[in-house]
């Protein structure tokens, strides 16, 4: 018989099973959960109608392993942003919940970013979040997926979620990565080949030298847009890159899993990373993919460089190498993932290079990048994107366009104005 | 019986049931106002209760925004009709109580057209188009999303 997937005994373990298969279906106990100030308002919201049903709630499953964050609508566009907030305060200060990652008090920024920034996952858990990119954090090693709002409410009051086991997909990413490649353009070219429904309901695990050299960063780009391909969880195990990388944040204890030698998955890919190009997802799918070069003639009229895809310190640095001396000759923006990353920048000089090439730097926030708030395009504009979608309307105006890429693809177009491939540009 | 609303098309996202600007909202009536705003403005006039949205794959890609069923079913549409879901948005379909995602092939999507009358008997795991005179198989849910169903959401759900 064949061995489980680091995902299916993840799950096995969290459900108290021996072992599980593909499509089985379990409650599982939740080892962390988070939700943000959009998610957040709609758990209270369902709270808030159990209390009028006359069911008293005073304590939640256990406020040390819930985490919050508000990232969506910081700074607050509006009186509604801003109430939301302070709803969101409220309930943690009653439930105790002291992991509460507060806008202008200390470390705060992009959910996905603090995951990993703060530590707050660790190799071989089992976390869901109220937001759909929470795939991201299972580039640590842990069983990292999405959920709405009355799930995330399910789980603060009883600690268990249902779940379909996922039948798994393996990348095997090999080779030595060029200089100019990046994981965007590694995971553009996945959803591209596979599509934006490819793995629905399933696993999406990368292995291969490539991917085993990658830093952590670099990984989490790779689970982030994992959800594009409408996959259940990204996994990748961790190895000792994940662990130094934890190291330096947490004394927390863990216990990795990964996949048995002879584990079943339901299909394997392999990529060659020296083929690989810089690579564009045009309006208006993640998945409508070609190279960078194929849209020299593109003309823009924004480059955005943040989120929690394209704003990791690794992001920042990849940008500035490009932008060092240069001036930007469309509209560019800079916003840092995380307080955290924004100050390493600083203590880097990258932040001076961006802004003497003319961009603007802004606070971390998910705002543009969901056509929320905080530099949102306008009728018939287009941008360029370090973001991971490109949906109709989704920075701006309806008639507005995304093209995504990767920061050193978004930072070399901030300096032509048109869609250009890093080697084009000459350092 | 409801009536059939039509968007023959794949990947249908969350950007275009409920844009991102709306997310601060948490009024559901509100929300409805703006359902499939990115596809068409005039949706929530055209909708009456217990009608049906008939679609291509993967409808409800994207986000987990609670926003995009909630929106949906308030405006009256009972039932979501298409050959595959997201599976965020399924999950908080039946999670949170909203609406019906009914998986059908893509075959029988083609046999439904724009304002066809139908019926849904989830008992029978079948559709019946009262217009077309005819009826479909439709793929039944997995006993546990069976039992979510039957309880009106995962919240009045005991296992």
């Amino acid at each position: 018989m064949a061995g489980s997937t680091i995902t299916e005994k993840i799950l096995a373990r969290a459900a108290g099973k021996q072992r599980l298969y593909p499509n089985d279906v379990v409650f599982t106990k939740v080892d962390k959960v988070m939700m943000h100030d959009v998610s957040g308002p709609g758990v209270i919201k369902v709270f808030g109608e159990w209390e009028k049903k006359g069911v008293k709630l005073e304590r939640i499953w256990d406020p040390d392993r819930v985490w919050v964050t508000e990232d969506h609508f910081v700074p607050a566009s509006d009186r509604v942003s801003a109430e939301n907030v302070n709803m969101l305060s409220n309930f943690t200060r009653k439930f105790g919940i002291n992991k509460h990652f507060k806008y202008g008090l200390g470390q705060y920024g992009i959910c996905h970013t603090l995951s990993h920034e703060e530590a707050m996952v660790l190799p071989g858990e089992l976390y869901v979040g109220g937001d759909s990119h929470t795939n991201t954090t299972g580039a640590m090693g842990a069983f990292a997926a999405g959920l709405g709002h009355t799930d995330i409410a399910y789980v603060l009051m009883n600690g268990e979620i249902w779940f379909k086991v996922p039948e798994t997909l393996l990348f095997k990413i090999e080779g030595n990565k060029p200089p100019h490649i990046m994981a965007k353009d590694i995971i553009l070219q996945i959803i591209g080949d596979i599509g934006t429904d490819g793995a629905n309901y399933k696993a999406m695990q990368f292995s291969g030298t490539a991917v085993k050299n990658l830093t952590m960063e670099e990984r989490l780009t790779l689970t982030n847009m994992t959800t594009e391909a409408g996959a259940k969880n990204g996994i990748i195990e961790a190895d000792e890159t994940t662990f130094a990388y934890l190291r330096e944040r947490t004394d927390a204890k863990y216990a990795p899993v990964v996949s048995d030698h002879d584990a079943e998955y339901s299909e394997v890919f392999t990529y060659e990373i020296e083929k690989l190009e810089p690579t564009v997802a045009k309006p208006f799918s993640p998945g409508n993919i070609t190279a960078a070069r194929d849209l020299q003639t593109t003309e823009l009229d924004k480059a955005y460089i943040g989120s929690c895809t394209g704003a990791k310190l690794e992001d920042l640095r990849e940008a500035a190498k490009i932008l060092k001396g240069k001036k930007v000759k469309i509209r560019t923006e800079v916003l840092p993932a995380a307080q955290s990353i924004y100050m390493k920048a600083i203590k880097e000089g990258l932040i001076t290079i961006f802004m003497e090439a003319g961009a603007v730097v802004g606070p971390p926030t998910c705002g543009a990048c969901c056509g929320a708030h905080m530099g949102v395009l306008g009728k018939g504009e287009i941008c360029i994107s370090t973001t991971n979608r490109n949906f109709p309307g989704r920075m701006g105006h309806i008639e507005s366009q995304t093209y995504l890429a990767s920061p050193m693809v978004v930072a070399a177009s901030a300096l032509t104005g048109k869609i250009t491939d890093p080697r084009d540009v000459t350092n | 019986m409801g009536r059939v609303h039509k968007y023959d098309r794949d990947n249908i996202d969350t950007d275009v049931i409920i844009p991102g600007p709306y997310l601060k909202i948490h009024d559901h009536k509100e929300l409805a106002k703006h359902a499939m705003e990115g596809i068409d403005p005039t949706f929530p006039e055209k909708v009456s209760q217990g009608d049906f949205l008939v679609t291509g794959s993967n409808f409800g890609c994207g986000s987990s925004r609670e926003h995009a069923p909630i929106a949906l079913a308030q405006v009256g549409i009972k039932a979501i009709i298409a050959p595959s879901f997201a599976r965020i948005f399924y999950r908080n379909a039946v999670d949170g109580g909203y609406l019906l995602p009914i998986e059908i092939d893509e075959q029988t999507v083609k046999k439904i057209s724009d304002k066809d009358e139908l019926k849904i008997e989830l008992a029978q795991n079948r559709i019946i188009n009262i217009t077309k005179n005819d009826q479909y198989p439709i793929k039944p849910f997995p006993e546990l999303i069976a039992k979510i169903v039957d309880a009106g959401g995962l919240m009045n759900y005991r296992p």
